[in-house]
């Protein structure tokens, strides 16, 4: 009997195997560095109709994926913060002003990033945090624009993330920035390209599931920017959804566009609970 | 001046020989079925197996598990394993679903094979460019057909 159950077990294995390559601790915590605690699944908002409970893309990855982002001398993404940490620190522009001019410590940013996407009274728009970068660079310091999910900007997207690590995503979704929201909610519903597919599809209704060998996440960006082993480079939110359009065989919104900004806003406020955590480590 | 006489006939033969439906010309059933071979031939399984496996085809096991297809990593699991697909569901519903399963099953995430209309920002294929002119359907109407045949292969 013993062994009849134990060739049962090693049957579920190796037919599990098949379905999933790649195995995943999906009970796991997330703990940066021993000391900066993670929410990687919490209730959902109040706003999300369809799911109870959210989480971080972290939770879908193998086990060896996540110890990466477990130890800031182990996560490439860290590399790039420390060039940040640089053009941080670096006069340019008219103005001779360095962003430590205005802000100081990098470490003073800590909990801008968890309310980014965020409506700017003054310029009357929603920004994303790379807008609002720009934003300082074009109005403050009298310097040239970094190029949208170019280097020189998710370097600092990535150490303005960092500094907030552990802090919980609180995007705004009522008041002036409502209209863009519900814009975004309404692409996210939309079903693109020949394939037809909306981001719901995959991200809320198959979430956990696997597309060939591809274990589906709930499309959460509270980890963003992210260093894909994949691509071997920091990894923006917007080129990610324009992947993501690209591959219902669809036309894709630009980075940078407005239907990309409503979306970025609506999917940061889903993940309305979780930690910031980027730079992050995915596949 | 005969010999082209010649071709244009045997041309015209054949397209009345073959009768393939055109996508836009599809007539479902009221329960999304199929009854005729859209290519006006018969379907070959073992043609349909390499075109249920290959990622730049029908990529079936993307999303459906498939006990006869072992060989073939990986299998997703977004759709009902397909095991014994054959015993349950007849010629002309599997065509239905493949062409498109949303006749079938209102709302899936399924997409449909033979189906060029009717998109919202469809590509130029995976370029995330708009399409340049018509589309063409995912699967070609033998195709279909192919996988149709291998698919009537899988019993309980």
């Amino acid at each position: 009997m013993k062994k009849m159950l134990l060739t049962g077990s090693a049957v579920g294995i190796a037919l599990a195997m098949m379905t999933a390559p790649v195995f995943a601790d999906e009970d796991a915590d997330l703990l940066i560095n021993g000391e900066i605690e993670i929410t990687v699944r919490t209730d959902a908002p109040p706003h999300m109709e369809n799911v109870d409970t959210i989480y971080s893309g972290w939770v879908f990855r193998s086990t060896e994926t996540q110890a990466l982002e477990m130890d800031d001398f182990e996560n490439p993404g860290m590399i790039f913060v420390d060039d940040a940490i640089e053009a941080w620190e670096t006069v340019e522009g008219t103005e001779g002003k360095s962003c430590a001019d205005c802000h100081g410590d990098p470490d003073g940013m800590a909990g801008v990033r968890a309310t980014y996407p965020k409506w700017n009274e003054d310029a009357e728009e929603v920004r994303t945090i790379a807008m609002q970068v720009n934003g300082c660079r074009t109005e403050q310091m009298g310097a040239e624009a970094w190029k949208y999910d170019g280097g020189d900007m998710l370097n600092m997207e990535a150490l303005l993330a960092s500094v907030s690590r552990g802090i919980p995503v609180n995007v705004a979704i009522d008041g002036p920035a409502q209209s863009m929201w519900e814009k975004g909610k309404e692409i996210y519903y939309t079903r693109f390209g020949q394939l037809d597919l909306s981001c719901a599809n995959c991200h809320e209704d198959n979430y956990g599931n696997y597309i060939r060998a591809d274990h589906l996440s709930q499309g959460q960006i509270n980890a963003f920017p992210t260093y894909r082993l994949k691509n071997a480079q920091l990894n923006g939110v917007q080129s990610r959804f324009k992947g993501c359009i690209r591959d219902t065989r669809g036309e894709t919104f630009a980075v940078g566009s407005e239907e990309f900004i409503a979306l970025e806003l609506y999917v940061a406020s889903r993940g309305n609970g979780l930690s910031v955590e980027g730079p992050s480590v995915r596949n | 001046m005969k010999r082209i006489m010649t071709l244009a006939c045997i041309a015209t033969m054949a397209s009345a020989a073959f009768a393939e439906t055109a996508p836009d010309d599809v007539a479902f059933t009221q329960y999304g079925e199929l009854e005729q071979s859209l290519s006006g031939q018969p379907g070959d399984p073992e043609a349909g197996k390499a075109i249920m496996v290959a990622r730049g085809k029908g990529n079936c096991i993307a999303c459906h598990q498939v006990t006869a297809l072992e060989e073939f990593p990986f299998h997703g699991n977004v759709g009902p394993s397909l095991d014994g697909i054959g015993s349950r569901r007849s010629a002309a519903e599997l065509r239905g679903i493949i062409v498109n399963a949303k006749m079938t099953f209102e709302g899936t995430i399924m997409p449909a094979f033979y189906r060029v209309s009717d998109f919202t920002r469809p590509g130029d294929a995976f370029t995330g460019k708009a399409a340049d002119g018509p589309l063409s359907p995912l699967l070609t109407a033998q195709e279909i057909e192919d996988v149709v045949a291998y698919l009537q292969t899988l019993q309980d």
